[in-house]
């Protein structure tokens, strides 16, 4: 009892942010705003999962919207044409890109560096090229219409505010779910690999295992943002996921920077966020996004939370750092 | 029977030999230094038996396994850790989860373990950080209190133990270490000195490159001398010191040719 008590105040701090951002469509009446946020939602998730890769593994991946449009399509088929509810759909279209994950990882994984970076490209267009010319299966560039609205469990998801609560629960599944990856065996795994994959293999990490694992991870998250996002807009075609989507991912990692749980989170706020605001700019608005990222890679090349580990774990409250160390130092020799 | 049996093993990088049939063999509690003047070939040694770089002939037996063709991660879940000439620490991670990478091959938790968390992640973890804490305790007060600190925060003498500290938190039974003292002053040198008394008494055999003679001299039970890529010398440090061999190697035939 007391335990759980400790916990709770613990994480009060988070809890408080969850629910002042649970509240907000009950302030907010504007559903332009809402879809802003919706859009947000979608983007972190799509952030973090790349973050996986690019933040954490250190694997340099530029076609992360493929998976994101695998997500989409897989989800818009399985509901409209198998037939599947949506629950289990999204689900499946998260496998599905996780399937794609793994081929497309089992053999760049071999090529080095900048040789498997052009190999995600490359995936990247082909896929676009595949959602353009197979117009029986994914009719082409006039895209899926119509993709029913998401009824989990026969609750139907309808308005704004009801998208809004469902992608608010799908991004703290994805952060409550990164959290727990990373600070285990995992994802020390991943950051060893990262920061020296020749002493990572040395010291018994299976390097080829942990990266084919979080392709496969950072697809699957991908492939869920891509099923909410089909269900949302009800119309996907291949222009969303165009290798340009995965350029604004990357932008958003660059710019709040990657390797740990935050700053993807704060880019992908706040580059949604610019082009919305500027809007009376008009088509001058990219402009401003363009100089945001000049400007923070002149001031600040890591990104805006880059390079640095932040736990998510309250250093007020933590019970397990605690107990390390105060005798201080004996820096000379004391015979 | 011997710990670790080499046999003539050869590593030729495209016409230069590094290793020419090198044949030898560590038994188990020994402290072995390997010497030799500049590129005789003892990092190539090394990163043959670890697989970083597999030889081109010739086998590798550890406790009766052969370990040519296995990859550098399968050599270290037998048993065989090492540390590295350049520094290769996990800069931007804590001292404490550093070693824990060291012991994490011996864990379980995968994925699906990490989501879920079934009680015995907290135990493995638990487990892993005692583990880590009692690794780093041989080190004195060096690591202890730098437990949370990133590792390229260290001085350069703490990286080098924290670097033993990983290769030892698995408990192997051979240690390979790489110029454990290099860089370091006198002072420093000598706690390594006895750091590898002190490896050697809590069961491990272990196999130093050293160019330190006085390091040399007074920690190997035994030394083996490369030189071209060839072992010229084997034997107590009295004998390599006697040896006129290893003396021409290291000063070169013709000096010593002058100076008689």
């Amino acid at each position: 009892m007391a335990r759980t008590l400790r916990r709770i105040l613990a994480n009060l701090p988070y809890i408080a942010i969850i629910a002042l951002i649970a509240l907000i469509p009950l302030f907010v009446s504007n559903l332009y705003y809402i879809q802003v946020l919706i859009f947000i939602g979608i983007y972190i998730i799509l952030a973090l999962s790349l973050n996986l890769l690019n933040g954490y593994v250190g694997l340099l991946s530029i076609g992360h919207a493929a998976f994101y449009g695998i997500g989409a399509y897989a989800s818009a088929k399985l509901v409209m044409e198998v037939g599947v509810p949506f629950p289990l759909a999204m689900l499946g279209s998260g496998m599905i890109a996780g399937v794609f994950g793994y081929l497309i990882a089992k053999p760049t994984l071999r090529l080095s560096g900048i040789y498997m970076t052009l190999a995600t490209l490359g995936f990247n267009m082909i896929f676009f090229l595949v959602l353009q010319n197979w117009m029986s299966f994914t009719n082409g560039p006039l895209g899926i219409m119509d993709i029913p609205q998401p009824s989990i469990f026969g609750y139907m998801i309808e308005s704004r505010i009801q998208y809004y609560y469902l992608i608010f629960f799908l991004v703290l599944l994805t952060i409550g779910s990164m959290h727990r990856l990373i600070t285990c065996r995992f994802g020390r795994a991943l950051v060893g690999i990262r920061e020296n994959e020749l002493a990572a293999e040395a010291m018994g990490v299976h390097t080829t295992r942990y990266k084919i694992q979080a392709f496969v991870l950072a697809a699957f998250y991908a492939g869920i943002a891509g099923s909410y996002y089909a269900h949302f807009v009800k119309y996907i075609s291949p222009d969303s996921f165009y290798i340009y989507e995965s350029f604004i991912l990357l932008a958003m990692l660059a710019f709040g920077g990657q390797g740990n749980l935050i700053g993807p989170v704060v880019g992908a706020v706040i580059l949604i966020i610019i082009p919305e605001v500027f809007r009376f700019l008009q088509e001058y608005r990219m402009l401003v996004y363009g100089s945001v990222l000049i400007v923070m890679m002149l001031v600040r090349r890591q990104g805006l939370l880059g390079g640095k580990n932040y736990s998510l774990r309250l250093p007020w409250f933590d019970d397990q750092q605690g107990a390390v160390y105060t005798r201080g130092d004996k820096f000379l020799p004391t015979e | 029977m011997a710990l670790l049996e080499i046999t003539k093993v050869t590593k030729d990088f495209g016409g230069l030999e590094a290793l020419h049939m090198v044949s030898l063999q560590i038994n188990a509690g020994e402290i072995i230094s390997l010497i030799g003047p500049n590129g005789a070939g003892k990092t190539t040694l090394f990163n043959c038996i670890t697989g970083t770089m597999p030889p081109n002939t010739g086998s590798i037996k550890f406790q009766g396994i052969e370990l040519v063709g296995l990859q550098p991660h399968e050599v270290a879940q037998q048993g065989i850790t090492r540390t590295f000439q350049h520094i290769r620490l996990f800069n931007r991670m804590t001292v404490q989860d550093n070693v824990m990478v060291g012991n994490d091959y011996k864990g379980r938790t995968g994925i699906f373990s990490a989501l879920f968390r079934p009680p015995r992640v907290a135990r493995e973890e638990t487990m892993s950080r005692q583990k880590c804490r009692e690794v780093l305790s041989l080190f004195g007060e060096r690591l202890l209190p730098r437990l949370a600190q990133n590792a390229d925060m260290l001085s350069y003498a703490n990286r080098r133990r924290l670097e033993i500290a990983r290769a030892l938190v698995s408990e192997p039974r051979l240690i390979l270490l790489d110029e454990p003292t290099a860089g370091m002053n006198p002072y420093e040198t000598q706690g390594i000195v006895e750091l590898i008394r002190l490896i050697r008494e809590r069961g491990h055999t272990v196999m130093v490159i050293e160019h330190k003679m006085k390091v040399v001299m007074t920690v190997s039970d035994r030394i083996i001398v490369l030189d071209h890529g060839e072992k010229i010398a084997e034997g107590t440090p009295d004998q390599i010191a006697a040896n006129t061999d290893v003396i021409e190697a290291y000063m070169g035939g013709r000096q010593r040719a002058q100076a008689e």
